[in-house]
């Protein structure tokens, strides 16, 4: 690592935005500009996961991201993995999801940077629910839905998490190096939390303000709220009970 | 017509006859889909073991009868479902591990395609890599992983 920053000059982190992007045309453009705004140091990555819409060329037309499509739709978790290992092939100090939906806010950024910055964590998760008053409102049922992952995580892992199904997360060079090889795929944000958990990650939640989705649909249709449930339940126990693949110890 | 039911009633051989003509071109034709390399070997060895065992109890009627005894089963057509029933289980459970192994692979490789295209790109357009010697990550380039393996 050290050689790398003499080598090249480069007294800052390098850190990478990751957006994921499927038929964001509508969006996709302002969550860049707004990100190279909030710092143009940061390097903005928009994977474009086999859209059938412009996603691909109003992200490139911004001059701002670098645009990587994949052959054919693999769903959040695949397009996501692919920006790890685009993050960790470039090496990469640090790397954040933000979802091209335009629901993140780029101010909130820094919250999660500064947790990953300061090594008070590996991994940082932007909540919708760390404290009360917040704009977001979300349904009854996938309220209830949260709060079993909460409980169940927590019997899992022991770590408090609130908000498993939050896209917004920030991580630091050891995650991005193990998740570039061991990232679920479907449904993958509560079980990434599980997985980290048990390989000795640490992970830490701060409250981020969140839009209300613009445009684009949802990764969870409603109809399937169920299925969905038992499907990531399930996977968060397997996750659990799985042998260690990762042998970490923090320092601190 | 009657005599024709009769007839086929009477004669258990024929059944037995058609079962043992069945099992064995079965067995043939899994053998001759592994010599042309249409089925790989690792994946019809189950395909070949339950046809030999379906060969094992045409051939041999009261092997079925006793089979069925020991395990209780008072009607020995039974215990063929059984064992049929089981056979295919086996094999379905099979086909689904090498369906998750060939899917995580291609997910792979879709990635793998897609930074690939992305290098490529950017060396067409003459554009400098942003590491173009990468010393710390040689050390940390694992070889292609296989995750299902792991």
């Amino acid at each position: 690592m050290h050689v790398i920053t003499q080598h090249f000059n480069q007294p800052m982190k390098k850190i990478l935005i990751i957006v994921p992007a499927y038929n964001e045309e509508d969006n996709i453009r302002g969550v860049i500009h707004k990100l190279h705004h909030e710092n143009e140091d940061w390097d903005i990555l928009v994977i474009n996961d086999a859209s059938t819409d412009n996603t691909s060329a109003i992200a490139r037309e911004t001059g701002y991201a670098e645009v990587i499509s994949l052959p054919f739709n693999l769903g959040i978790g695949g397009c996501v993995q692919t920006g790890f290992r685009y993050a960790r092939n470039k090496g990469y100090d640090f790397a954040l999801q933000f979802d091209g939906d335009g629901q993140h806010s780029a101010e909130e950024i820094h919250k999660l940077l500064a947790i990953v910055k300061n090594d008070e964590a590996d991994v940082a998760i932007g909540s919708r629910f760390s404290r009360k008053h917040n704009g977001f409102k979300s349904s009854f049922y996938r309220r209830i839905g949260i709060r079993i992952f909460e409980w169940f995580s927590y019997l899992l892992i022991r770590q408090h998490i609130t908000d498993h199904t939050s896209g917004f997360r920030a991580y630091n060079r050891k995650a991005i190096h193990f998740l570039a090889d061991h990232y679920p795929s479907d449904y993958p944000e509560p079980e990434v939390v599980i997985l980290l958990g048990k390989n000795g990650f640490k992970i830490r939640e701060t409250f981020t303000q969140m839009h209300e989705r613009k445009g684009g649909i949802s990764s969870i249709p409603l109809t399937k709220g169920p299925y969905y449930m038992i499907k990531v339940l399930l996977a968060m126990f397997m996750s659990a009970i799985r042998s260690k693949i990762y042998h970490y110890e923090r320092r601190n | 017509m009657k005599e024709e039911i009769s007839s086929i009633g009477s004669n258990a051989q024929t059944t037995q006859y058609i079962a043992i003509f069945v099992s064995i071109s079965l067995f043939l034709y899994i053998f001759y889909l592994i010599r042309k390399k249409k089925i790989k070997e690792e994946y019809s060895l189950l395909w070949l073991t339950s046809s030999l065992v379906f060969i094992v109890f045409s051939i041999w009627r009261h092997g079925l009868e006793i089979f069925a005894q020991m395990m209780g089963i008072a009607y020995p057509p039974a215990a063929l479902f059984l064992i049929l029933m089981l056979a295919i289980f086996l094999i379905l459970i099979e086909f689904s591990i090498n369906i998750s192994k060939l899917s995580e692979r291609i997910k792979i490789m879709a990635q793998e395609l897609a930074l690939l295209k992305d290098e490529l790109d950017t060396l067409k357009a003459g554009k400098p890599t942003e590491n173009p010697v990468r010393d710390d990550n040689f050390e940390n380039i694992e070889p292609v992983d296989d995750p299902v393996k792991k």
